[in-house]
């Protein structure tokens, strides 16, 4: 039994979930080959190759790959994936755009989104926004799998000395061409990997409100995230958005503050370990899950929480 | 061009699901159905395109239950010209819907499908980019923006760090995300012209198809609960409480 792991990462750096995806397959048990694909990824392919617990890295460096456009990055991944008898993949946007894709070329069911492993063959994952959690068997000769990344503590990113192995011959597709990304610059942690997340909703008012919430998240080197509600009223970009079908999280601290607690909303914060909502509408929602509740108006009591830090 | 948009019927979003007690699924019995939300907005996407001329015909499609002709019905009642339901008894796989949704785009040959990225039960994100695979097309997913540019269509899509844009070539598969558009509400009078726009029922035998499937559900629990803690009366105790009691901070 050997696993296959496709990396995420921007051609400069493995990205965080990848570490989350290898515990998956480390509970899984098994030879771990990592794929790395993209465009000069020499550096992304040694990162790989320091983690601990992976035996090989394939490194597929071509123009082809340098967007993950799923059209030219499937077809490497499912003609290797013929050889293992698991594909994983973070549930990142990458992993979600490519793995299906892969899962079809190879005429297996995908599992998406697992958060446990039972056995080599069955999988724990969330329906209808994290109501329900489903164990699911799979049968197929290649376990096709997203993880998410909240069920699985990282493994260490050092320790391991896996060999690099270069593969020839990428194809195009040339049905797809990359045209732009606008990509958000920021100082903070990435949503998912921080410790301490501080979100803010509708209660927020607008978007430059906002600064009291990265004021507070500077004090703690949080992240800052948002409710879908937020995101809609176009107070802050898409890539801030915590929920059923934005970015989960599983942080130490989540701080929610106006923020009334819709089902989707929770299905996206609510494995963190502690909970903290401020909302002015003490019969909202978001206090049926929160650890610590403080009612009042957010534009007094986050300022002050932030002085007092 | 033709466009193919493909929905499903789910569980009302608003509605909080509960799992059966034999632990063998969630509980649909006199729960509110609706379109998928993500459905609901590849249908409008379609028919924008429709109103701007780059669509000449809305074709959709539900793969599903006979009940889902009542999904369909709405669908056309937003402007979609014709529904095809290609009725099957059992809840099908993401792959499954992928090969159904394949043998309709064989038979009606549409320069665009478009789906949404998820539906709101299974939460699976697979179809779309399924269909995009069997199909041999290009896909767009998590779409925020499309436009036809010539013989390409620009999509640009929500990603994890922002947004990036891609060309695609035609026929392409398109999934939604939440920002591409806010859905309309039908009107009375197009829900009654809807009534009339013809609706075909197909069987997945007439379509060639058997399916198989290589995952099965075991169980199905509900999570476990995540019971309301404290309030707080100031800032100052809720830092003492997470400093002391929490160790958070």
């Amino acid at each position: 039994m050997a696993i296959l792991v496709v990396a995420d990462h921007d051609n400069h750096t493995l990205a965080a979930a990848t570490l989350n995806t290898l515990a998956a397959a480390q509970q899984i048990g098994g030879e771990i080959v990592v794929l790395v694909a993209g465009l000069d990824v020499c550096g992304v392919a040694f990162a790989a190759a320091e983690v601990a617990g992976v035996s090989k890295v394939l490194v597929a460096d071509d123009a082809a790959y340098a967007h993950q456009l799923p059209e030219n990055v499937a077809p490497l991944v499912a003609n290797l994936g013929r050889d293992f008898s698991h594909v994983l993949a973070p549930a990142t946007s990458n992993g979600k755009n490519l793995l299906p894709r892969v899962a079809a070329l190879l005429d297996v069911d995908q599992i998406s989104e697992i958060i446990a492993v039972v056995s080599a063959d069955t999988f724990k994952r969330p329906i209808y926004a994290g109501n329900a959690i489903a164990t699911v068997q799979s049968s197929a000769a290649v376990k096709v799998i997203t993880v998410r990344s909240t069920g699985f503590d990282a493994v260490p990113g050092t320790g391991g000395g896996a060999v690099i192995e270069p593969l020839k011959g990428a194809t195009d597709a040339r049905l797809s061409t990359f045209v732009s990304a606008q990509l958000a610059t920021c100082d903070r942690p990435e949503l998912t990997a921080a410790k301490v997340v501080v979100s803010g909703g509708r209660g927020m008012g607008n978007g430059d409100n906002f600064k009291y919430l990265y004021s507070l998240a500077d004090k703690l080197g949080a992240g800052v995230g948002a409710s879908r509600a937020a995101v809609d009223a176009g107070f802050v970009p898409n890539d801030m958005q915590v929920g059923q079908t934005g970015k989960i999280v599983a942080p130490q601290l989540y701080i929610a503050v106006g923020i009334s607690g819709a089902i989707q909303h929770l299905a996206g914060m609510k494995d963190s370990k502690v909970i903290v909502a401020i909302n002015k509408d003490e019969e909202a929602p978001i206090f049926q899950v929160a650890d610590y509740g403080l009612v009042g108006d957010l534009f007094e009591l986050v300022p002050a929480l932030t002085s007092s830090l | 061009m033709k466009v193919l948009v493909a929905i499903k019927r789910v569980v009302d979003y608003n509605v909080k699901v509960r799992v059966k007690a034999d632990n063998t699924g969630v509980d649909l019995a006199n729960v509110k159905m609706a379109m998928n939300p993500f459905c609901e907005i590849a249908v409008e996407e379609a028919v924008r395109l429709k109103e701007q001329g780059v669509a000449s015909e809305i074709v959709v499609v539900s793969v599903g239950p006979g009940t889902a002709q009542e999904q369909l019905r709405t669908a056309l009642a937003l402007g979609a010209d014709r529904a095809i339901l290609v009725e099957v008894a059992d809840e099908l796989n993401s792959l499954a819907v992928a090969k159904a949704l394949q043998a309709i785009v064989d038979k009606e040959q549409p320069q665009l499908v478009i789906l949404g990225k998820q539906a709101i039960d299974s939460d699976n994100n697979q179809t779309g980019q399924m269909l995009a695979a069997l199909t041999g097309y290009a896909q767009g997913t998590f779409a925020s923006k499309v436009e036809v540019a010539g013989d390409k269509l620009n999509v640009t899509r929500e990603i994890d760090g922002g947004l990036q844009t891609v060309s695609l070539n035609l026929p392409a598969i398109v999934t939604t995300d939440l920002r591409l558009n806010e859905p309309r509400y039908a009107s009375l009078p197009n829900i009654m012209k809807a009534k009339k726009k013809p609706l075909q029922t197909l069987t997945a035998q007439a379509l060639g198809l058997s399916f198989t499937s290589t995952s099965k559900t075991l169980k199905v629990e509900a999570p476990i609960a995540r019971g309301a803690g404290v309030k707080v009366k100031s800032v100052a105790e809720l830092v003492e409480k997470l400093k002391n009691e929490a160790k958070v901070i």
